[in-house]
């Protein structure tokens, strides 16, 4: 029987330890690797020229691997529900295969695809490779839910097998039993589009920081591990100036595009180990960047709405202030303060900032000052950060605003303090605000407060060259740390007067305690001890249904109201 | 709906609804029904039901499906309005440009404020940061007349709005309330316009009730109007307001023999920019009294200063009990909490500095026997420095939340033997906090 093979590529954008792609090529006639580029993908207002142009380099980089083993690689445009019949029937194909996607849309996605193919008498493979291990597995063995926690979460995984050794690349031998059938016109007809075809207006656009694709990948991986003093100690580095500007052997956006494989670094990052340490196991900080991506997607990959506050059972409901004009501030890197602001022009520039520079400002749009939603941060992350997937990026803003998985509320960072402390000579302000690279070490933090003499003497006045600051922190921290305090007395794990609400141990994160923030209901007289069935009562209700917006920004909150009552959707 | 409608008995009239409620009566009611034949008898049951049955049923429903109920029959509709349902309510309003939250329905607090107001006891508003929400407040609060309130909280969930309400509709709408209920005990009035008159009026009318007052950033308030409450409201249990409004008087009116026990000071202490605010000092004597009247008053603190104006705080020997620092806070000013601060039990600092904080720690775990909490932001401490901070203070650490970052490893104790070693003296499993690192 022949046998034509379609790999259908969405992330593992990668030639090595590809297992689906392996399984194409497995007493394959033919095969075809395909790319489904969505046309709305371009349009949409949440995708960042950046992201977009490293996703295309990686389609070209792939395309020139697999030119060297006399492939090459099909972009098809459209749906996948609507491409795929078309391409089964022209190609005859009888085997499709493609990596294993965890992401609730993801699944949905990709149960509607298999279903077809069956239709087709197509046999469809799929094979887990984008995170190190089965995360089914890891919730089953946190009896059936996901750890919400980081250190209940490394228990879980240190019981596990170690993840899967990463497969070889595809090798010219294995292409060699296979065949392509590459038209003359490959080009026009699925050839990887450029940002201009897409839409986007790419006049004075800077040169890549983070070039896409896998060989960049595989070269960055060496770089990553040869750097000798981190090898050596294996120590968590301290974040310094240097740490906050792109790094040459930086790796989050390729294992989020899967041009490296996470199991490859997994398996790197150990071998060095042991060659370093010779006989201590590695401890599990080691992998801290992988683990870290691991849990997220853990956590998210049974829950529709992971990615929002309203019916989502882990996201604390807190009473965000809802206003775009201060939201615009944020994103455009207005707000006034320059160490926010120097942030959020990296990340526009350049489409990565290091994690605690993700957390300063997260903590800024948030719990800290402006006391918006984090899912309008979510979303301006979701168009500017390479390496922001859907999972980790809606974890992290989850994480970062206090708005589930336990996290203390006390510690906020200053958007004076913080940088000042990080980079005493405002070196990353000068770089990347230029407008204030005149002014003393002194000011640099807090512009608004230099006497009008030193302004001048900078070229730069406050109100006129740069904004003043939007809000005044003090004022705003005092208010908002009250805020999160009135949300979380109302939740079972805190306690009294402290500030400090308790995390569960390790032992007792077995149920998710009920999430009841202060949320939509008038209070009623229920007495105390009635209180806790009420949430009994409220965990079974589906939650709400909300719609969508069409467009990115508008609330997602639909509010019908009726006759009597504040009224719920009917449910 | 393709059973066809319900068969009710005349006198239970159906108010015109949404087939929503009939169906929720139905689907309710599904599990009994056998059959048609039993309709009609299951039916008419259900608009039968006892008044205090009904009651009883009601009270595990929330608002709005009590809302739907009481369209379903009269009998329902008249435990809807039973007095008991509305002793407790919170007023919510938010407007949709400035909320994602929903908002308490218009006609639902006409009616409340028709049939209800004399049965309000406890009462909140809880108000988005548009200046209308706390407008629509205020306007709901000048109709409570008939009323007899024991508890009103005035919460704004984002910005302070009520602050930008005009401070005589406030002040007015406000002292409705303070007159008319007479039998206040627990008044929330945190960031508003409040001002002295308007607590004379309060004190006039509720001294002999007022439990807890907290009123923190009320700025129209002076010392004198604060010191009034004290003087004439002896049942004050807790006390929330700003340092400004702190003064010996009002501690020694706190502590007189006529006072009952403090349980709750609450302190605030903000400056806006640095080097704007003078801040006084309390005398010594002035606290020993107030510990003295009220041995186990809990004293809670919360600073957001710059770190050069902590000078005039803790020089002398202060009995605060719980201390949060917003900003940074000098090794000075911690040093200081060490030696004069005895009855601390909860200690919280955001940020701190590049300095390791290891002696201070260790100074605070000697001198402060009763600190059971701790949490740190943004400091330093050395590994070693940590762990002889935890064997001092040992099991009482019920509560400590150090971020991982801040733990500077050293030649004796390196990160991954923290955890054995902090959790050993704690007798307990710990680990510090962590941050994503992706």
């Amino acid at each position: 029987m022949v046998v034509n093979s379609l790999h259908w590529f969405r992330k593992g954008l990668r030639l090595h330890d590809n297992p689906a792609l392996q399984e194409a090529l497995n007493g394959a006639d033919t095969v075809r690797c395909v790319y489904i580029l969505d046309p709305w993908f371009a349009g949409s207002a949440n995708v960042g020229i950046n992201r977009c142009r490293f996703l295309l380099e990686s389609l070209e980089d792939l395309d020139t691997s697999l030119r060297k083993l006399n492939s090459r690689l099909f972009v098809v445009r459209g749906q996948p529900a609507d491409v795929f019949p078309r391409l089964f029937k022209e190609w005859n194909v009888t085997r499709l295969t493609f990596e294993y996607d965890s992401e609730p849309y993801g699944k949905e996605r990709d149960a509607t695809i298999i279903k077809m193919a069956k239709e087709f008498g197509i046999e469809t493979v799929v094979r887990n490779s984008h995170t190190l291990y089965n995360l089914d597995r890891i919730i089953e063995l946190n009896n059936n839910s996901p750890p919400l926690t980081f250190k209940r979460f490394q228990a879980i995984v240190n019981r596990l097998e170690p993840p899967k050794k990463p497969l070889a690349t595809v090798t010219r031998q294995q292409m060699d039993s296979c065949w392509t059938d590459v038209l003359v016109n490959h080009d026009e007809q699925f050839g990887v589009p450029s940002l201009e075809e897409l839409g986007f207006n790419t006049e004075g656009l800077s040169p890549a920081v983070w070039k896409g694709g896998e060989m960049e990948a595989l070269d960055r991986l060496k770089k990553h591990l040869d750097r000798k003093a981190w090898v050596a100690n294996f120590e968590r580095p301290q974040i310094n100036v240097c740490s906050l500007i792109a790094s040459p052997t930086g790796l989050s956006p390729y294992l989020r595009f899967g041009c490296l494989s996470s199991r490859l670094f997994y398996y790197e990052l150990r071998d060095l180990y042991f060659k370093v340490r010779k006989h201590t196991s590695p401890p599990l900080s080691l992998y801290g960047q992988l683990l870290w991506r691991e849990f997220f997607y853990t956590a998210a990959t049974n829950n529709q709405n992971f990615d929002r506050m309203e019916g989502n059972p882990i996201c604390v409901q807190i009473p965000w202030d809802h206003n775009p004009e201060s939201l615009a501030k944020w994103a455009e890197g207005s707000t006034g303060f320059p160490w926010i602001d120097a942030i959020m022009t990296q990340l526009r520039q350049e489409g990565w900032i290091h994690p605690l520079a993700r957390h300063a400002v997260a903590c800024f749009l948030t719990r800290g000052d402006l006391w918006l939603s984090w899912e309008s941060g979510m979303r301006v992350f979701e168009e500017l950060l390479l390496d922001a997937d859907w999972s980790v990026n809606a974890g992290s803003w989850m994480w970062l605003s206090c708005s589930g998985f336990f996290q203390q509320f006390f510690h906020c960072y200053c958007p004076v303090g913080f940088g000042r402390r990080t980079d005493p000579n405002g070196e990353y302000i000068r770089r990347y605000i230029p407008k204030l690279k005149n002014y003393p070490n002194r000011y640099i933090y807090e512009p608004w407060n230099a006497p009008e003499t030193v302004q001048k003497a900078a070229n730069c006045v406050v109100g006129k060259d740069y904004p003043k600051p939007m809000i005044n922190h003090a004022e705003s921290s005092r208010l908002n740390i009250e805020r999160m305090k009135q949300v979380y007395q109302q939740l079972s794990h805190y306690k009294g007067l402290s500030l400090l609400a308790t995390v569960p141990t390790i032992q007792e994160e077995v149920e998710p305690p009920a999430m009841e923030g202060s949320g939509a209901h008038s209070s009623t007289d229920m007495c105390p001890t009635q209180a806790s069935r009420k949430a009994l009562l409220r965990k079974r209700e589906r939650p709400a249904k909300t719609e969508r917006a069409a467009a990115c920004t508008p609330p997602k909150v639909q509010r019908i109201s009726t006759p009597d009552g504040s009224a719920d959707d009917q449910q | 709906m393709k059973r066809g409608r319900l068969n009710i008995k005349p006198d239970s009239e159906i108010l015109p609804t949404r087939d929503g409620a009939v169906k929720r009566c139905r689907s309710a009611a599904v599990g009994f029904f056998r059959g048609q034949s039993q309709q009609h008898d299951s039916v008419e049951n259900w608009g039968n039901l006892p008044h205090h049955v009904v009651l009883h049923i009601f009270q595990y429903l929330s608002l709005v499906d009590r809302a739907r109920a009481s369209s379903v029959c009269r009998r329902w509709n008249d435990v809807f309005h039973i007095p008991d349902l509305w002793r407790r309510f919170e007023f919510e309003l938010n407007q949709p440009a400035t909320s994602y939250l929903k908002s308490t329905h218009p006609d639902l607090i006409q009616q409340i404020i028709k049939k209800h107001a004399q049965h309000l006891q406890y009462v909140s508003f809880k108000v988005d940061s548009c200046t209308e929400s706390a407008e629509a407040a205020c306007d709901i609060l000048s109709q409570l007349v008939n009323c007899t309130i024991k508890t009103l909280g005035l919460i704004s969930t984002a910005r302070p709005s009520f602050m930008n309400v005009s401070q005589s509709h406030f002040v007015s709408a406000l002292t409705v309330v303070f007159v008319n209920s007479k039998s206040l005990s627990s008044i929330k009035i945190d960031d508003t316009p409040v001002d002295d008159p308007s607590l004379k009026v309060l004190v006039a009318n509720n001294s002999d009730t007022l439990k807890l007052l907290k009123m923190s950033s009320c700025p129209h308030v002076s010392p004198a109007g604060i010191l009034c409450v004290a003087d004439q409201c002896h049942g004050l249990r807790e006390l929330a307001l700003n340092y400004h409004l702190l003064s010996d008087e009002l501690l020694l009116a706190l502590s007189s023999e006529k006072h009952v026990h403090l349980e709750h000071l609450r302190i605030d202490v903000v400056s806006e920019n640095p080097g704007q605010t003078q801040f006084h000092t309390i005398k010594r004597s002035s606290w020993d009294a107030m510990v003295h009247h009220s041995p186990k008053v809990n004293i809670v603190m919360y600073f957001f200063l710059y770190e050069e104006e902590f000078d005039p705080f803790f020089c002398e020997e202060t009995p605060v009990t719980h201390l949060y620092f917003g900003r940074a806070v000098s090794k000075e000013m911690l040093g200081r909490i060490g030696l004069n601060c005895p009855r601390l039990v909860e200690l919280v600092v955001c940020a701190n500095g590049l300095e390791p904080l290891d002696e201070e720690l260790i100074r605070i775990a000697e001198r402060c026997k009763n600190l059971t909490a701790v949490g740190l932001g943004e400091c330093e401490v050395t590994c070693s420095g940590f762990v002889e901070f935890v064997k001092m203070c040992g099991g009482r650490l019920t509560q400590l939340s150090i971020m991982e970052e801040v733990l500077v490893p050293d030649n004796s104790c390196s990160l991954e033997q923290i955890h054995n070693e902090v959790s050993k003296y704690l007798g307990r499993m710990w680990f510090p906090d962590m941050m994503p690192t992706w």
